[in-house]
């Protein structure tokens, strides 16, 4: 009980406006840089012109990036009360997914709530992100030599992970597994216990691919063989790579790449956009917004390194990792390198789910970030800094 | 609780330095870091790969994704006669299209439409085809080859036919009509063949010529069609027109053909199934050459029907054929000149030797008649030729030979192909010994005989009489030619010195005209019908009568032989050969009346009478029509 008080317990130095000077304001200008390219590449997708996509994202840009600020006031303590509650509830929502979900693309990823359409995915990555961070701050690496310690994350991270499977959505399973497998690392599994368990991974990619479904497995097969289908489930890669192809090295010009402009390009403002920008700014345009994402998730991760307490570390990681992961899959997929899944390029793709999700993740980040300097609600810890 | 509870125990240590944990974490973060930079160094390379190091192929794909290239149908060029007037030109048509995504009610639509303009079965079924078959956007015909009227009719309508456009084609028209359809021809749409041989005769609009000049000439008239460059969408639709190269239109044509000649040639022929050709002597241009009866050029665009092919087939007196360059007849009497130099040329006669001509000819058993039952005596060279005598050219064509004949009727073009711009030219037949052995036969001595007063298997055509007339008025070796300049550009045929003196002694040529003179203006000549009514000009001619039937010599003898009462297809052909002036030749021309029994009697006069007009109105002498001046030629 001692604790809630010392929390509520007002802090002069580390007010409001110290918390906001705290704000790495460096990132939130990157964020904002990758949204200004979001914007740019809507605008082309719209055929040069804000209406329907580049007009509205920015509108819910603006509310995301207030959310943002928001959540990175948001002190420690805070955010792990929110932690278990918060992964419940995303289970729960996985769970009516299956049940009673949209039916989108061939896949029940969908549910609407209060009018607003909810990728409980999405959410559930957050969670846990938060949940594993908030249990590994009680965990101390010295004591997951202890392979039972590691029987409860290992839990977490498969319930989702299977839940998201059985949607079935295989891109975000993988994401979600990938995202606790690096959060359980980083927090300090012993290298043996790591190779344990990858070892049976090949055979458990056997058991999943058995129950894929068939427009998957299309999905693998075209990405292996997209030539024997151009019109069908290969067309997306074709001409993803045709638009990308086309663009060279100094790009078709801002609002005249041709395949994007005449539609060859499919889902061209969500999860192609990066093509469209490739093509219409060549691969100088292409590697520079790369190397934008690039510094995103660098950012991300020295700021988690920064934190003086493990639920901080943990959280930046994770959150970092999930903005990784986002862009590595969709990139991959654009360029054809692994099959395609509707896996969006965060802030950049159109879409309000994702973005509000995406900042959110940012305004953990912010958060851990703002508060690195503390030990985990530690008097001891601010009496040290001072 | 019990969270609690260890969470406070774990945080006991003060140093953080010392934090494992920290420490852990760093070096973990920093290799995950590591992965990071390299998938999405990896990632980045492949970028470049895919767009500097195989842009190329890609760029080019690209291309071919966006850019339709589409051909468009170049104007067909204009046939015009000698004086510019139009003989075969381009006329808008109107046709009838449905953009099936602009009408929510396509049957509805169709049915509207249909009540106006009415569609049969195979129209509909068409139509149904394409409409599954195209896209949405993608205009479907309804009705090709509207008239102006029509085309009305469904414009005041337009607001309860949605979707409905008008569009403007060309079709091709004959203003001349019957008149010249066998020397212009005809065009239709290309078939499978054509597009085969020749891919853009696909597009919409083109045509192919099937007869006459259009067919001889289509490569001339047909053009280089243009394109269109478009850019398209994914689904087809133009976007943008990117680049457009505008076709070329075929060359204009101009025909030696003087329309207005060929009408009065037409006017004096009247209904028989007869056929002419005027030329001029000097260089071997056609003025005139009219087929008869004839058809309607313009049916072959939009499609014959059944019943009007069955009409034009069924006809004896074939109006489908041009008679003038593929009928073929036996040359009859008008024969007579070309066995007289082969003869000449031989030497087996001169113009002064006399024949005994006493009605027949016996050789080899056999008795050939002269037309005239008592004989016309002892005869020389311009004799035989004023009366036509028969037995004169039976003897000399007995001493001449059948080889040297044929030389000779070659030289005059007889029996040969004549490069004329026409399709279907026939050769004629000069008959050999050599030939008929090679279809298996022995030549008898009498095959020569009939030979030399044209009968047998003699076989000309019109257009070679008239080549014929024409070498032997000018002694040149003169070709008939249609086709007399292409987009203003005068051919070289048209120049008399283009052609070669014939291998003829002229002297032996000078007996010929003397003797053809003769057969029109002096007494006792086979034509004084043909006697020119022009003050001061003369004609040159002779006659010709083909029979078509053998006559048994009975029937002859019994003295009521009257071919007049023959059934139509079994009577004589009537032929007449000419030129006029005698003194300076300058038109000439032929004259074969089908079944017209008597060359004298039936060709003679239609010849006088043609070659009036050709004289009268001077052609080849005028660079407009008579009763026309320059100012009155603009407004065509």
């Amino acid at each position: 009980m001692i604790f809630e008080k010392r929390l509520l317990r007002p802090e002069p130095s580390f007010g409001l406006l110290g918390k906001l000077w705290q704000v790495n304001w460096l990132y939130v200008v990157l964020i904002c840089a990758l949204a200004g390219v979001g914007y740019t590449a809507l605008y082309s997708a719209g055929g040069g012109s804000a209406h329907p996509f580049a007009g509205p994202q920015t509108a819910r840009f603006g509310v995301a990036l207030v959310l943002m600020i928001g959540v990175a006031l948001l002190p420690p303590r805070a955010l792990t009360w929110m932690a278990w509650p918060a992964y419940v509830a995303s289970l729960g929502l996985l769970g009516a997914v299956l049940k009673m979900g949209h039916v989108g693309k061939g896949a029940e990823r969908w549910i609407m709530i209060g009018g607003m359409q909810v990728q409980p995915s999405e959410f559930a990555k957050i969670a846990l992100v938060l949940v594993l961070a908030t249990w590994f701050q009680r965990t101390s690496s010295l004591r997951l030599g202890n392979p039972l310690r590691l029987v409860v994350p290992a839990v977490l991270v498969l319930l989702p992970v299977v839940l998201v499977l059985k949607e079935p959505n295989l891109g975000t399973a993988v994401i979600i597994g990938c995202i606790g497998a690096s959060m359980i690392f980083a927090a300090g599994m012993r290298l043996w216990q790591i190779a344990l368990v990858l070892a049976p991974v090949p055979f458990l990619g056997k058991i999943v691919y058995a129950h894929l479904h068939d427009y998957q497995k299309a999905r693998i097969e075209t990405f292996l063989h997209p030539e024997h289908d151009p019109l069908g489930a290969g067309y997306n890669i074709i001409q993803s790579k045709i638009a990308l192809g086309s663009g060279g090295m100094w790009g078709q010009g801002y609002l005249h790449g041709t395949q994007g402009q005449l539609n060859f390009l499919p889902e061209k403002q969500t999860d192609f956009i990066f093509t469209m920008i490739a093509e219409e700014w060549g691969f100088v345009g292409g590697i520079a917004v790369i190397g934008l994402l690039l510094l995103l998730v660098f950012g991300g991760m020295l700021m988690a390194m920064c934190s003086r307490n493990q639920f901080g570390r943990l959280l930046g990681l994770g959150i970092s990792m999930n903005f990784f992961l986002y862009c590595a899959v969709n990139l991959s997929m654009v360029m054809g390198a692994i099959p395609v899944g509707g896996v969006p390029l965060p802030l950049v793709s159109y879409g309000g789910s994702a973005m509000l999700n995406m900042m959110f993740g940012f305004g953990l980040l912010l958060s851990a970030f703002v508060h690195r300097k503390r030990g985990f609600g530690d008097p001891t810890a601010q009496a040290r800094d001072a | 609780m019990i969270g609690k509870k260890r969470h406070t125990t774990r945080l006991m240590p003060k140093k953080d330095v010392v934090d494992p944990t920290r420490g852990v974490f760093t070096r973990r973060a920093l290799l995950l870091m590591a992965a990071q930079g390299a998938v999405l160094g990896v990632l980045g390379r492949r970028l470049y790969d895919l767009q500097v190091v195989d842009g190329g192929k890609y760029a080019r794909m690209a291309e071919n994704n966006r850019v339709s290239k589409r051909l468009l149908a170049p104007a067909r060029g204009r046939v015009v006669d000698r004086f510019g007037i139009a003989l075969a030109t381009n006329k808008v048509s109107w046709r009838a299209l449905l953009m099936p995504e602009d009408t929510t009610d396509i049957p509805g639509t169709i049915d509207r439409f249909s009540q106006l303009i009415p569609l049969d079965e195979h129209d509909r079924g068409r139509i149904q085809r394409e409409m599954r078959h195209q896209r949405k956007f993608i205009p479907v015909m309804l009705k090709d080859f509207l008239s102006w009227d029509e085309m009305a009719r469904i414009e005041l309508n337009a607001p309860g036919l949605p979707g409905v456009l008008i569009d403007v084609g060309t079709t091709r028209a004959y203003p001349t009509g019957p008149l010249m359809a066998h020397v212009v021809g005809y065009v239709a749409p290309p078939n499978e063949r054509d597009v085969a041989k020749v891919a853009t005769l696909a597009l919409p609009g083109m045509r192919v010529g099937r007869a006459g000049v259009e067919s001889t000439q289509d490569t001339l008239l047909r053009g280089a069609p243009g394109s269109v460059e478009m850019e398209v969408n994914a689904v087809g639709r133009v976007m943008n027109e990117l680049n457009r190269i505008d076709g070329t239109t075929g060359s204009e044509v101009a025909l030696s053909i003087d329309v207005g000649l060929q009408q009065a040639v037409l006017d004096h022929i009247a209904d028989q199934s007869a056929s002419a050709v005027v030329m001029d002597c000097t260089n071997g241009e056609v003025l005139a050459m009219v087929s008869n009866p004839s058809f309607d050029p313009s049916l072959f665009d939009s499609g014959v029907s059944h019943d009007q092919w069955l009409a034009w087939t069924s006809d004896k007196a074939t109006p489908l054929i041009n008679k003038a360059a593929s009928g073929v007849y036996p040359p009859g009497s008008t024969f007579k000149p070309a066995v007289a130099l082969a003869a000449l040329k031989a030497g087996s006669i001169t113009p002064e030797d006399r024949i005994s001509c006493p009605g027949y000819y016996d050789v080899g058993g056999t008795r050939f008649h002269c037309w005239s039952r008592w004989g016309h005596g002892s005869v020389n060279l311009h004799d035989a030729l004023k009366y036509s005598c028969d037995v004169y050219f039976y003897e000399v064509a007995r001493r001449t030979g059948m080889e040297a004949i044929a030389d000779a009727s070659h030289g005059f073009g007889l029996g040969t192909a004549l490069d004329i711009e026409l399709p279907h030219v026939r050769d004629g037949l000069i008959p050999t010994p050599a030939w008929r052995r090679a279809h298996g036969f022995h030549w008898n001595g009498g095959d020569t005989i009939v030979s030399g007063i044209g009968q047998g298997f003699v076989q000309v055509t019109p257009l070679q009489l008239a080549t014929y007339a024409s070498r032997i008025a000018t002694g040149r070796s003169v070709q008939p030619h249609l086709v007399r300049a292409v987009e203003g550009v005068r051919t070289p045929l048209a120049d008399p010195s283009h052609w070669s003196a014939l291998d003829a002694d002229p002297r032996f040529l000078e007996a010929l005209r003397g003797g053809m003179h003769a057969v029109v203006n002096e007494p006792h000549g086979t034509a004084p019908k043909a006697r020119l009514d022009l003050p001061g000009i003369e004609m040159a001619g002779k006659t010709g009568s083909a029979q078509v039937r053998h006559v048994s010599r009975a029937l002859r003898e019994s003295g009521h032989f009257v071919s007049a009462d023959l059934p139509w297809e079994y009577r004589p052909h009537a032929l007449f050969i000419c030129f006029a002036p005698y003194d300076a030749p300058r038109y000439a021309l032929s004259v074969v009346i089908e079944h017209g029994n008597a060359g004298a009697d039936a060709a003679a006069p239609l010849a006088k009478a043609i070659m009036t007009e050709a004289l009268t109105r001077d052609p080849a002498n005028r660079t407009t029509p008579p009763g026309q001046t320059v100012a009155d030629l603009d407004e065509f």
